[in-house]
């Protein structure tokens, strides 16, 4: 069934958003945005009633900033999220959002650390990042720990600013992170968002960007590494529904063992008013062992053909035993042709992320799963 | 003490299709002594490929009988980088691409590999460097990822870079000549006759033509048909083959 969404477009993609929990059914793994998830194992997290806590991010590199917190229905909160699902709902209803305001160029990265003490101890956040008019900030959100966590994150994005905002979901097994990413991006400003999901049994993240605007860029990249028993799920939205906007998305996920699992659905919507945009969006998949499953889904709906340019492509791949025996032939052993196979594949997107603190973490993370992942074998 | 040599000895060798295994190889023996170069020429299917495939342990191929000796090492039953420590090259037809990771790390991790310890970084940069710049690589080619959209000239030029940089032992290349044009074969054979040169090193040449043979000249020539060596001689050898071609051995075939 078609889901109205505004301005007299349809998105077959899309269901409406809304505050109110009730609007959001119970999923049950039938409807088109949950038919990947194990809903089965997310009951808890879709109840209202569940008492929740509130994980309180740990904040480095203050200055610059101003921490605060925002009351339901109180701005900025509220302008940019509009909850896509029933888990996101929950979030945006808790009684206090923090507040993250950047009102100048802040050089050095903002770290959030976000730590969960307990899969019986469910959590539930808003976190509401507000980029003033020409303002620049990265922020670093880095979960870890063990938490049943849905985290929204909101961000507006003022005329002109540079924000990036970079989510690095480092859960110890078993946790659980829902979570909608949204985004307004304000006139001529400049937005990154780069995930890097390396931990947790399951995560599933919406991350969406619209336009408040004419013009404004949006960079989505994300790095995944899933490994037996993991699901970890991108779904992404691009919604242009201004004239000149400009996105890339490009995610890249490498799987290994049984039930290892990665959903990547892409979407982008151009409205019948955004003319002159450009948008491409692409993920590519590495598949390292057997009993690995990866879905990867771009769609594109096209409502005005008078854009710069529109593309997609989704691949997925198995190890190439070829570039093994190649870089074998010269000396280096198994376990290190791999390492560097695996390395080179995420290389396209860690030197567009440009922060090596970032790469390192992936890649000593991957490194040690790579490393593990051989000694079980022998 | 047994004799410094890469010494094939009644190599028979099949291929694994999806219909089962196909003999290749029918008894191949050839001895290549350091300091010796030594061509293979034949006509397309003969398995001159499969001969250096197989010798450097691709996992496509089996090894059914036979023997292959690195100064007395025996590399049937090694694993592929166990064989290149051994002290044997390959450099391939068809070099493979490896995206993201840089011709200069991939030559750093080898050369690593095979020395058991890591080249001193003093100095490495200009190894590297040096060894294009023979080739006629721009210095740029140390951070491409390597063979990605590489020309296939400098795919092979890439090739005796390494060469040059893991200065192996014994070293068998796989029509590295095919596909280069003029200039580009007498860069390459060049690169070819500086490890040669070294008077210590063993070079098996897999060519279908002679005109490299111009440039890089064998001590030895070998004929290989139908998977084996029909006939072994001098350089004059690869003089015949240009007048006559393989027409005589192919019409001898039951």
């Amino acid at each position: 069934m078609a889901t109205p969404t505004t301005n007299m477009s349809v998105s077959h993609l899309h269901p409406t958003g809304s505050l109110a929990i009730a609007d959001h059914r119970l999923p049950s793994g039938k409807e088109e945005v949950w038919r990947f998830t194990p809903v089965m194992d997310l009951i808890d997290m879709f109840d209202p009633n569940t008492e929740r806590g509130h994980l309180a991010p740990a904040v480095g590199g203050q200055s610059g900033i101003t921490l605060g917190r925002l009351a339901v229905g109180q701005g900025p909160r509220g302008d940019a999220l509009l909850p896509v699902d029933r888990a996101a709902a929950i979030a945006a209803q808790v009684d206090s959002a923090d507040y993250l305001l950047i009102d100048q160029a802040v050089a050095a990265p903002i770290q959030l650390d976000i730590t969960g003490h307990g899969i019986d101890q469910p959590t539930a956040d808003h976190l509401v990042i507000e980029a003033k008019p020409y303002s620049s900030a990265t922020v670093v959100l880095h979960y870890r720990g063990h938490a049943r966590h849905i985290g929204n994150v909101e961000v507006i994005v003022g005329e002109s600013a540079q924000l990036t905002v970079v989510s690095i979901q480092e859960w110890d097994r078993p946790a659980v992170h829902l979570g909608q990413h949204e985004a307004l991006i304000g006139p001529g400003s400049n937005y990154r968002h780069i995930t890097v999901s390396l931990g947790g049994d399951l995560v599933r993240l919406t991350n969406n960007v619209s336009y408040a605007g004419v013009g404004g860029e949006a960079q989505m990249l994300g790095v995944y590494f899933a490994q037996a028993g993991q699901h970890l799920e991108h779904r992404l939205f691009v919604d242009h529904n201004h004239p000149r906007g400009v996105s890339h998305v490009d995610y890249r996920g490498a799987l290994q063992d049984r039930n290892s699992r990665s959903v990547w659905v892409g979407d982008v919507l151009i409205r019948p008013e955004a003319v002159g945009i450009e948008t491409y969006e692409a993920n590519k998949n590495l598949v390292l062992t057997d009993g690995c499953r990866v879905h990867a889904v771009p769609n594109l709906e096209i409502e005005t053909g008078d854009i710069i340019g529109a593309g997609h492509s989704a691949s997925t791949g198995r190890f190439d035993e070829e570039q093994l025996f190649y870089l074998m032939s010269r000396g280096i052993s198994e376990a290190e042709a791999r390492r560097l196979v695996v390395h080179g594949f995420f290389a396209a997107i860690l030197n567009r992320i440009s922060l090596p603190d970032v790469a390192e973490t992936l890649m000593n993370r991957i490194d040690q799963e790579l490393a593990f992942d051989k000694e079980i074998q022998s | 003490m047994t004799e410094r040599c890469l010494e094939i000895r009644d190599l028979h060798v099949s291929v694994n299709t999806e219909t089962g295994h196909k003999p290749i190889l029918k008894g191949v023996d050839l001895t290549i002594r350091p300091g010796e170069v030594h061509a293979i020429m034949g006509p397309n299917g003969s398995g001159k490929s499969t001969l250096a495939y197989s010798i450097a342990g691709h996992p496509k191929y089996t090894i059914t009988s036979g023997s292959v000796k690195l100064d007395g090492v025996e590399l049937v039953g090694l694993s592929v980088d166990q064989r290149a420590k051994a002290g044997l090259f390959l450099a391939m037809q068809y070099p493979v691409e490896v995206s993201g990771v840089s011709v200069a790390n991939f030559l750093r991790t080898a050369k690593t590999a095979l020395d058991g310890q890591a080249p001193p970084l003093r100095g490495w940069a200009s190894t590297v460097n040096d060894s294009l710049a023979k080739m006629q690589l721009d210095e740029e080619f140390a951070a491409r990822s390597v063979n990605e959209g590489f020309s296939g000239g400098e795919k092979k030029r890439n090739e005796i870079v390494q060469l040059d940089v893991l200065n192996p032992k014994y070293a068998v290349l796989d029509e590295t000549d095919s596909g280069l044009d003029i200039d580009a074969l007498r860069v390459v054979s060049e690169g070819i006759n500086r490890y040669t040169d070294q008077g210590d090193r063993g070079l098996l040449l897999i060519t279908h033509y002679t005109r490299i043979l111009r440039y890089v000249k064998p001590d030895f020539v070998h004929v290989f048909v139908d998977g084996r060596v029909v006939e072994a001689g001098g350089p004059e050898l690869a003089e015949s083959l240009e007048e006559t071609g393989y027409e005589r051995w192919l019409t001898a075939r039951p």
